[in-house]
């Protein structure tokens, strides 16, 4: 009787949190009587940012985390409340409302005024989460730090036995191969983009979690992070093989000159689209799986729908670690083909081909 | 369209969070973890490298005690040998000097005996000679007393010595 009951116990958990992940179904978009189920609308909403972070939707009614709402204009100023203030797009305040999760500028007329310019620098839900992901990178890898201080010499114990394999896997797999001798330079960059975006991710798969390494601003920091380091750490051979690629007769030079410029923009480009499509899309799937049960309006349908985004979800969990290690390792190639000696020039075609 | 627009304020807020994180975690956590790691292989290495060494001498140590014992098993066996030979020769050397020696003494008493002999025969010759000579005279001085004997054993020695 009693393991039947663990059994239920656990299945029902197991729906409630593959629901609750991505079942912000309910939420916002839950279908009104009078208005068709769109789920379109219902997945843009939830992969894009929120000014509050939105958690359950009882009968009709938003349940969610007011955050700090920071809007600078030339001629308002400074504007910092509280995203309450707009009672989930019903209510205007301080010339701001709320158009489906975007704040807009109203004029005095109470209408949205697009051609307003100010600059919205709000906690929204994204923002909230990657400070979360840090204070936890924080609080964990300097506790980690600290052990490794503590018991210095020793064989590692907790915390410090799961991370130090990743962390020696960064150094030994992705960093030293890839970068060759001037490695340790960039460990401390590698590490913590891996680290950020894996825990980007994982926040992300939580419940009601944002989306934020699925978001285009997020990863096009970091390929900006990583084109900029790529360009300054840059020594001559790397320019040399952009602007005049040596071992390679004069005509083709120049037709590669082009090439390799767009080169130098593409490689980071592609780390950007590339964590951004992967992340993004997994949440898609999760949630069009549950929308499912919405489009069909039929209970049933969850019998279907609950185990398939139940498995997306745990093929996202191995996506979050992968996707990582692939942006750290392309990365690190990069870093890699940017300090390297260019002594053998047939060894460093697999180089720049090994994106993908 | 919005989902591939950039938004500033994520990219302001990322670019300080991602900075604090970067540099906190730079000073703080990959700089010493890196190190302590490092020097954790470091020492590893060379304890194995130390062990490896003292199983190293320890073979060479041991090769050399067995080599030394050798030397000592035949220092023995040469002493043993030497020894054996020495007392094999002396034991020779005695017996051929006492069998001279015995010799020696054998051939002296012989040698004595025979001067002995030689001195009592010769003792015993004269003692015949003069006992013969006694006698001869005892005889012929009782045959001789008449001169008709005298006269026939005269002739008889005459006779004899034409014979001769």
């Amino acid at each position: 009787m009693a393991t039947n009951l663990h059994k239920f116990l656990l299945t029902a958990s197991l729906a409630l949190v593959v629901l609750f992940n991505n079942g912000n179904a309910f939420a916002n978009s839950a279908p009104a009587a009078d208005e068709p189920f769109n789920p379109g609308k219902m997945i843009q909403d939830h992969i894009a940012d929120a000014p509050d972070w939105h958690l359950f939707d009882i009968d009709g009614h938003s349940y969610s985390i007011p955050l700090p709402v920071i809007l600078y204009s030339s001629q308002k100023g400074l504007d910092v409340f509280s995203s309450s203030k707009f009672e989930h797009g019903h209510a205007t305040y301080k010339g701001y409302k709320l158009e489906g999760h975007h704040i807009v500028a109203v004029d005095a007329s109470g209408a949205a005024d697009h051609s307003a310019h100010f600059y919205n620098v709000s906690i929204t839900k994204n923002v909230a989460s990657m400070m979360l992901s840090a204070v936890l990178l924080l609080v964990l890898l300097l506790t980690i730090a600290n052990s490794y201080k503590k018991r210095q010499g020793l064989a590692p114990t907790g915390a410090q036995s799961f991370f130090e394999p990743i962390i020696l896997y960064i150094r030994d797999d992705v960093a030293k191969p890839m970068i060759g001798p001037q490695y340790a330079t960039f460990m401390p960059y590698l590490l913590t983009i891996f680290f950020f975006i894996w825990f980007n991710n994982l926040l992300g798969l939580m419940p009601s979690g944002a989306n934020v390494s699925g978001n285009i601003t997020f990863t096009m920091f970091l390929a900006l992070a990583t084109f900029i380091i790529t360009t300054f750490k840059a020594n001559k051979s790397y320019w040399a093989h952009i602007l005049w690629t040596p071992g390679v007769p004069l005509p083709l030079r120049i037709i590669i000159l082009p090439l390799e410029i767009v080169g130098m923009f593409t490689k980071p480009f592609s780390l950007m689209i590339r964590l951004f499509a992967n992340i993004t899309a997994g949440h898609i799937i999760v949630l069009s799986f549950i929308g499912l049960i919405f489009i069909f309006k039929t209970v049933f349908m969850s019998a279907f729908g609950i185990p398939f985004a139940l498995f997306i979800s745990v093929l996202e969990l191995f996506v979050a670690i992968l996707q990582a290690y692939v942006f750290t390792l392309l990365t690190a190639l990069y870093f890699g083909s940017a300090v390297a000696e260019h002594e053998h020039h047939d060894d460093h075609a697999q180089g720049h081909e090994a994106a993908h | 369209m919005s989902l591939v627009t950039p938004d500033f304020g994520l990219f302001f807020w990322q670019f300080i969070t991602f900075g604090i994180l970067l540099f906190i975690l730079g000073k703080f956590a990959w700089g010493p973890i890196m190190s302590s790691l490092k020097e954790r292989e470091d020492s590893i290495t060379e304890a194995l490298e130390s062990a490896a060494k003292a199983k190293a001498e320890m073979a060479s140590l041991k090769a050399a005690n067995e080599a030394l014992l050798q030397e000592a098993r035949l220092e023995r066996d040469k002493m043993l040998r030497d020894a054996q030979t020495v007392a094999t020769n002396l034991l020779n050397e005695a017996k051929d000097k006492a069998l001279k020696e015995g010799n020696m003494l054998l051939e002296n008493a012989r040698r004595g005996i025979e001067t002995e002999k030689n001195a009592a025969m010769a003792e015993v010759k004269n003692h015949a000679v003069s006992i013969a000579l006694e006698v001869a005279e005892k005889i012929l001085k009782k045959e001789l007393k008449d001169t008709d004997a005298q006269k026939a054993l005269v002739s008889e020695y005459l006779k004899e010595s034409t014979l001769n």
